[in-house]
């Protein structure tokens, strides 16, 4: 008896150590948004090549932040780009800065579960606003209504659904209800946590999707990608020019135009409710934070490396997932960062 | 031969001449400081976590103070975070759990004390203590599966519909919730309250029970009015034990009670428990304050369950000598 | 016979009925629950669960191979630090220690196991990961072993105090020291409930999650060496569960029974140990 213990607890112990040799595991964590695309990303990368693994938890972009500014994992990924006061404390932490790498463009969608109800619905930015200050109630409200004439809503209670934990998502639905409503900017604010009027916590876009899905009358936000996945309804949003566009690789390569000639250099740019007549009002860059200095040599160049393939090849399976690919000009400036990393 | 002697060791080193470098060629001597350093180091693991937890929290604790404890702000954007939806929610769904649970216990243990044959007492016992060994997560994903949607689409509408006077039962029935978690709680912590509640009552000494017969009371009246007044302490001392138990419990109640913090009457409502939100947010808690925050809230449930855990083993063993002969005639 | 008395037998019988109904109750939940588990998750479970690995968010199949796996060597890890540490420590307890210092252990043991799970955790990545620089089987492991020193601990000292004292007399009496009385003749008449002790606790530490979520973290490949972070089974079943994905909700339910069973027979191993040996107090 004893005898077979020891010799389990050798051979756990040179399997282990056998893996170890020759792979090179780097972490990630962060961003709930582009975690389908990541997760085929890196898979795709791990069967280029055998010994690397990129291992990525998606906790949410707050996550993401966090961890790697306290240095528990090699990089981060985040959808609400990291603030002056978050990017000054990495630099004061690690004594460099850390770097925004766009990946793929993705969309904020109002999704819901109203129990009879298929149709795609049209939102106007102040339904929404109240929706989730909590002052809109029943699905039937004029509000809702009225964009929507000929879809018998039913009076029932709206069941808000919203992130319970730290999410680039959460930044980016805020960030565009900032924009459209001053109650909203004042009394709740943009932020990947915020203090919510009403609803319930799904943890992770899966959390929410998982929520709405399962709660009837539920109304909530997810990336595009999970709705489509989850065959679940999303809505029509009106933009800054009138239009109600529904969330798509048109909509949200619209919205991104007008923001890549004048892309800052350090890549933090907001593109809610951006100008254009068919541009979808909710999309967003979505972000890796990539620290500017490796001390080991091996991971950086797999960073590198991993990034540089992401900008060309992996670009190209973005549009399958529903994510729009980045724009030409903001790859060419984004392979110039690159060369920043050391 | 070395100092063998028939008594049990004292604690102090042997008295005498020796020296300590002499005493160690002893094996005796080895074997006491080897087994010593480990139980020493249970004592060290502790005291440091105890330090971890107070020394974690100092930003919070002099930022905000007692007001800490009665703010029911949480906005990680503006800084401000207060413990009162978490501390409430905990305590709604632990008392919650224990309504439910303790009749249900008690009965239960009532029956396998009193009722039951030997036999059949001992296996019923064996099946609940597997009950209590079921892992947190699992009745989590029972809790997420079944409980939700049989709470959204049955339970919470009949509550609604007899007793929605009552403000408990009001608002809509979203399925996940206060009375929800509290009900999965209570499945939790059942078997807990059943093997102490049941123990106990075995401990009361039969003649109590025999005299209550030969009065010509029924048996349900020696139970209800001699035994279990008898073994009274010592059930509370399980329904504290249950208690510490609900209030730690992290992953059944992240999942079904709607991770929101709020504070409300109603039971339908959903909300926050400081196991939940320190599960949910550690890892995101950007800045230091807010991280702090949610140690801090680690150490009032420490503080909490220590408490309620010392009360219980204190109250069981009370019970148990006074059932062991020294009890009231 | 008067109405009183036949009122008070109603109400005597009429109540040991519901007692009867109440313990009835809580052994159907447990059934209901194996029985749910059994059927949802024996419909999910497949070879692909076992030996696969996950697949990119979204995509059906895979498995959970890496979880298992890392599971595995986290209770392992556990195993060394809290076996050890419970097993000599009551060892220090039971035959050499005096009166205060036994009762300073026993309390901080008793502090120990009640601190809620998630605090543990808290504390793992503290002083495990924060140092390191990075999530980890071992800081995983450390909070599981953590958790399993007192239910060692405390056991395994009532198993070696309920020894009888005659079996330590004899052995001294025949000359041995007291190192070489505990080693071959107390030890070994506490074997059983010893080992009953370290099962129980590692199947009380094999469903822990709350510890986990910030130690091992979460791994979607392979966990190489100790020093990565792993994927393990009960942190897989909460995270599958909470998202929308039925083909995950499918594997969550396999997993679900996977290690609800391994559990459950732990126990029941550890149990029927226990009752073939020395009649001992209950643990």
């Amino acid at each position: 008896m004893k005898r077979i213990a020891y010799l389990l607890l050798v051979v756990f112990s040179l399997a282990a150590i056998a893996v170890a040799e020759g792979t090179l595991s780097i972490n990630g964590a962060g961003a709930t948004f582009p975690y389908p695309m990541y997760s085929k990303w890196f898979d795709e990368y791990h069967k280029k090549d055998a010994n690397l693994q990129i291992n990525y938890q998606s906790i949410g972009s707050g996550g993401g932040i966090k961890q790697v500014t306290d240095g528990t994992v090699d990089f981060g990924a985040s959808d609400g780009p990291m603030n002056d006061e978050q990017l000054k404390a990495f630099q004061d932490k690690h004594g460099f800065p850390i770097l925004h790498f766009p990946t793929v463009l993705g969309a904020d969608v109002p999704t819901y579960n109203i129990p009879g109800i298929d149709a795609e619905l049209n939102f106007t930015p102040e339904a929404l606003a109240g929706v989730f200050l909590g002052k809109i109630t029943k699905w039937n409200d004029p509000a809702i209504a009225g964009p929507n004439k000929g879809v018998n809503l039913p009076g029932n209670d709206i069941v808000v659904v919203h992130r319970s934990d730290g999410s680039g998502t959460t930044y980016i639905w805020t960030d565009y209800l900032s924009k459209v409503s001053d109650e909203w900017k004042t009394k709740v604010g943009k932020g990947t946590s915020v203090n919510w009027p009403v609803g319930l916590g799904g943890k992770g876009n899966e959390g929410v999707a998982g929520l709405v899905k399962q709660t009837p009358n539920a109304f909530g936000y997810v990336e595009l990608i999970y709705a489509i996945q989850n065959k679940m309804p999303y809505g029509r949003v009106k933009n800054s020019s009138g239009a109600f566009i529904k969330a798509d690789l048109a909509g949200v390569t619209a919205a991104a135009s007008g923001a890549s000639k004048d892309m800052p250099d350090d890549f933090r740019v907001s593109i809610t409710n951006a100008p254009g007549k068919a541009a979808y009002p909710i999309s967003s860059f979505t972000w890796l934070l990539v620290p500017s200095k490796f001390s080991d040599s091996a991971k950086r160049d797999a960073i590198k490396g991993f990034v540089k393939w992401m900008l060309a090849d992996g670009q190209s399976q973005a549009e399958a997932l529903s994510y729009a690919k980045l724009p030409k000009e903001v790859v060419a400036k984004e392979l110039k960062q690159l060369g920043a990393i050391q | 031969m070395a100092t063998t002697t028939t008594t049990v060791p004292s604690a102090g080193p042997v008295a005498g001449s020796r020296s300590f470098i002499n005493r160690l060629r002893d094996g005796d001597e080895i074997a006491r400081l080897v087994t010593f350093l480990f139980a020493g180091s249970v004592v060290l693991i502790t005291l440091l976590l105890v330090y971890e937890l107070w020394h974690g929290s100092y930003l919070p604790r002099h930022k905000f103070g007692f007001a800490f404890f009665v703010t029911s702000v949480w906005d990680p954007i503006f800084d401000h975070f207060g413990a009162l939806p978490f501390i409430y929610g905990t305590l709604v769904t632990a008392i919650v759990s224990l309504l439910i649970a303790v009749p249900l216990g008690i009965g239960a243990a009532i029956f396998l004390a009193e009722l039951a044959p030997a036999r059949v007492s001992d296996t019923l016992q064996f099946f609940i203590d597997l009950l209590a060994a079921v892992p947190s997560v699992i009745y989590g994903l029972l809790g997420v599966f079944i409980v939700i949607p049989l709470m959204r689409q049955y339970i919470q509408p009949a509550l609604k519909s007899s007793l929605g006077f009552l403000p408990f039962f009001q608002g809509p029935a979203y399925g996940v919730g206060f009375l929800t978690a509290g009900l999965v709680l209570a499945i939790m912590v059942i078997p807990y309250i059943i093997s102490v509640s049941r123990e106990v009552l075995l401990s009361v000494p039969r003649d109590q029970r025999e005299s209550a017969l030969a009065l010509g009371s029924t048996r349900w009246e020696s139970t209800w009015k001699v035994v279990l007044p008898f073994a009274r302490t010592g059930i509370m001392g399980s329904i504290f034990l249950a208690l510490a138990r609900a209030l730690g419990e992290t992953m059944a109640v992240t999942m079904v009670i709607g991770n929101t913090p709020t504070i409300s009457a109603s039971l339908f409502s959903p909300g926050y428990s400081i196991a939940a939100v320190i599960a949910n947010e550690f890892t995101e808690a950007t800045g230091d304050l807010y991280l702090q925050s949610l140690i801090e809230l680690g150490l009032v449930l420490f503080l909490l369950t220590f408490l309620l855990n010392g009360l219980a083993r204190l109250l069981i063993v009370v019970t148990s000598q006074r059932g062991s002969g020294m009890g009231q005639a | 016979m008067s109405n009183r008395l036949r009122w008070r037998k109603f109400v005597s019988h009429f109540m040991l009925t519901m007692t009867g109904l109440c313990a009835f109750v809580t052994v159907a939940v447990l059934f209901f629950i194996l029985g749910y588990l059994v059927y949802h998750g024996g419909t999910s479970v497949n070879w692909a669960f076992f030996t696969k690995l996950p697949t990119p968010v979204g995509e059906v199949g895979g498995g959970m191979a890496n979880a298992i796996v890392g599971s595995a060597k986290l209770l392992l890890l556990a195993c060394l630090l809290g076996v050890p540490i419970g097993f000599f420590g009551a060892i220090y307890l039971a035959e050499f220690s005096g009166g205060t210092v036994a009762f300073v252990v026993r309390y901080a043991a008793d502090l120990l196991n009640g601190v809620p799970s998630i605090v543990i955790g808290i504390f793992a990545y503290s002083l495990v990961v924060l140092p390191f620089k990075h999530f980890s089987t071992l800081a995983g492991g450390f909070a599981l072993g953590l958790m399993m020193i007192p239910i060692t601990l405390r056991s395994t000292e009532e198993f070696l105090r309920a020894v009888p004292r005659a079996l330590r007399e004899g052995a001294m009496a025949l000359g041995a020291s007291k190192w070489k009385t505990i080693a071959s003749v107390v030890v070994p008449a506490a074997y059983r409930g010893i080992l009953t002790a370290v099962l129980l606790a590692f199947a009380r530490v094999a469903g822990e999650t709350a510890p986990l979520l910030f130690t091992a973290f979460g791994n979607r490949f392979w966990s190489p060496g100790w020093e990565q972070p792993t994927a393990s089974l009960p942190v897989m079943i909460f995270t599958y569960a909470i998202a929308p994905y039925d083909d995950w909700h499918r594997q969550a339910w396999a997993a679900g029974l996977v290690l609800l069973g391994l559990i459950l027979v732990i126990n029941i191993v550890a149990r029927v140990i226990l009752s073939r040996g020395v009649a001992v107090p209950r643990t």
